[in-house]
């Protein structure tokens, strides 16, 4: 499996399209940050990590549509499938590969906090209010933080699933997206209007109830008042779960078909 | 070494292989023939663990590919019919690369380096397989089959696409392979086989048809039976004499004519050595012989006329366009002693074959006889 991890983390930065995620992920995430934080005269976070979920939508399937397409193309797969490695150490190694880069693009765009930082410091040391905290609250980002890579981490689970069914990289991309874009956006439909004002787009309580439930978004919230939410833990881990073992059993399929 | 028991793979309703076994020891080399579709590349697959069989067991050194597949896995070497290549790796990088996914434990740089000499590499070690032409591509895919020095090799038409040079030195690499390794190679070229192989399985259909050592073919194959002739002399005798004459069975006047001699093709009978009687018995009439040449059989016509026999409908038009009846009894025509032969072949597999089956039938039957027996003992205890 650690072949297989190696020779997948390479290829990302052999092929461009290592470089292009990476430059077009720290630029977007950059513009989100200064137009939700800056720009706003705010030191809240939350729709900076919102907005970046949202574009979550494509440009993760740009790094997991070549996962699994290729190889079906190269036949290359054959080789992976006759060596003495199991199915799922094969799909382990790919899909830790994937999640290594977004991690660390991550990890690294939170350069973009230091502006806001370095603003805060300014800002408390100029007016000198001692009573109330000035500057962006860390533990919310933390917490945010981890929120989004565990989203990130399901959303490339649900990429790497659909790559494995095709083998030409832009149908994957495509309908990644499109599976993507349809579970973030039941979670915003569900969210948007108010009771009070009698707007809201889904009158049903039910089912606002369910899809309440099952969307990536309502869990966020928790993660970002600080508190580790075990159940959303556990919600996240096995949405990820559930599609690697998908990913699994197309391979053992396709040796019994 | 590696034993296949009753093997059937279905492609949905397309049966690709129907009931094949057979079993190969250590240190064999053995040719997989058959027609394109006959289920050659499909049971390599299966033999790999690629795919998985319907029915069947295929066991490597004892380990069943589908319940240990991991162990199984790590005693073979595989060549598939497209080299698996990463286009985006150098040859170094690839080598390693299967070097690591193979798990293997011998010294890298040394063994790395001795397959690069074996497959002569060397000097686009450093180059993407991208920039690579097809041939140095085959041997990239053949220096991975061999990284770990597995014990079982199996190769799907390793000399396609290699010059002529290359393709003498893969065949002196799997000769020299096979007196440690057990191999497998799948193949359309026939020389390639007899040179090589120490036995051959024609698959037709998804049956095995033929399973026999090369040197016996090659013997039945190249018995001194049949020549031509070319004798000066009215031919509206010599024909009649040579049809008549002791010891041949059949001859025929072909069109050529050398100056005033007709060449004829004559076929002798059996363990008969015609050459010396047939010159007597010219010089006695005074017809000089100007030619005389040994016609044998090639493996290509055995082959085909297995193929054909064992996948034909019941009428067949033989080559002079007459009408052959399986079976049916017909004058003897140069063709019959290819078919003879076939049909020996294919009698031979099909006895041991069942015999085979029989075998394990009858040790069953004994297993099951020893467990009533212990169990018959326990109780009386």
């Amino acid at each position: 499996m650690s072949a297989i991890y190696k020779r997948e983390l390479r290829s990302f930065f052999i092929n461009p399209i290592g470089y292009v995620y990476i430059g077009i992920f720290l630029t977007i995430s950059s513009l989100i940050c200064t137009y939700t934080t800056i720009q706003q005269k705010t030191y809240s976070t939350s729709s900076f990590f919102t907005m970046l979920i949202m574009s979550f939508v494509v440009l993760i399937p740009l790094l997991t549509m070549r996962l699994f397409s290729e190889e079906r193309k190269l036949k290359t797969e054959q080789m992976l499938l006759t060596a003495p490695v199991s199915i799922t150490g094969m799909v382990f190694g790919k899909y830790l590969a994937a999640l290594t880069v977004f991690a660390s693009t991550l990890l690294f765009s939170c350069i973009n906090f230091f502006p806001l930082y370095s603003l805060g410091i300014e800002e408390s040391a100029a007016t000198d209010y001692s009573y109330y905290h000035v500057g962006p609250v860390t533990s919310e980002i933390v917490g945010r933080l981890i929120g989004v890579f565990l989203i990130g981490a399901a959303i490339i689970a649900i990429g790497m699933f659909v790559s494995s069914l095709t083998e030409n990289q832009l149908s994957a991309a495509v309908i990644s997206i499109a599976v993507i874009l349809v579970m973030v956006g039941m979670g915003i439909l569900n969210s948007i209007g108010s009771d009070s004002d009698g707007t809201r787009f889904i009158d049903n309580y039910a089912i606002r109830a369910i899809i309440d439930w099952v969307s990536i978004f309502s869990r966020f919230g928790n993660f970002s008042n600080g508190i580790f939410d075990f159940a959303a833990l556990f919600y996240y881990l096995s949405l990820t779960g559930i599609f690697i073992f998908l990913t699994v059993r197309v391979y053992d399929r396709r040796r019994w078909a | 070494m590696i034993k296949v028991s009753h093997l059937v793979k279905n492609y949905g309703k397309n049966c690709a292989v129907d009931d094949i076994s057979f079993e190969i020891q250590k240190g064999e080399i053995v040719g997989l023939l058959g027609p394109n579709g006959a289920g050659k590349s499909t049971t390599m697959n299966v033999l790999t663990g690629y795919l998985s069989s319907t029915a069947g067991s295929v066991e490597i050194s004892g380990i069943d590919i589908l319940d240990n597949p991991l162990e199984a896995k790590k005693l073979i070497g595989y060549l598939p019919e497209q080299p698996p290549l990463y286009l985006d790796m150098t040859v170094e990088e690839y080598l390693i690369f299967a070097f690591n996914l193979k798990n293997c434990t011998l010294n890298r740089e040394k063994h790395l380096d001795e397959i690069c000499e074996v497959v002569k590499i060397k000097n686009v070690y450093k180059r993407l397989i991208k920039n690579l032409s097809k041939g140095y591509r085959q041997r990239v895919g053949i220096a991975q089959a061999l990284i770990g020095n597995p014990a079982v090799i199996i190769f799907d038409e390793p000399t396609i696409g290699l010059d002529p040079k290359q393709i003498i030195e893969i065949r002196n690499l799997i000769r020299n392979l096979g007196s440690e390794h057990t191999v497998i190679l799948s193949t359309h070229i026939l020389q390639e086989v007899q040179a090589v192989c120490d036995r051959i399985i024609i698959i037709n259909k998804g049956k095995i048809v033929a399973d026999e050592k090369t040197e016996n073919i090659t013997r039945a194959v190249t018995q001194n039976r049949r020549f031509t002739v070319k004798i000066c002399g009215p031919s509206r005798e010599v024909l009649p004499m040579l049809k008549t004459k002791q010891g041949i069975v059949y001859a025929e006047m072909l069109a050529e004519r050398d100056g005033d001699a007709c060449t004829y093709m004559i076929e002798s009978d059996v363990g008969i050595d015609i050459r010396k009687s047939l010159f007597y018995t010219l010089s006695e009439r005074n017809w000089p012989l100007i030619g005389l040449e040994a016609l044998g059989m090639s493996l290509e016509d055995i082959f085909i006329t297995i193929v054909d026999t064992t996948s034909s409908p019941i009428m067949r038009k033989n080559k002079e366009g007459k009408i052959k009846l399986k079976g049916a009894k017909q004058s003897k025509s140069m063709y019959d002693t290819e078919n003879e032969l076939a049909r020996n072949i294919i009698e031979n597999t099909a006895k041991t074959q069942k015999e085979a089956t029989l075998a394990e039938e009858n040790e069953d039957n004994d297993e099951d006889n020893d467990d009533d027996e212990n169990s018959k003992s326990d109780n009386q205890k």
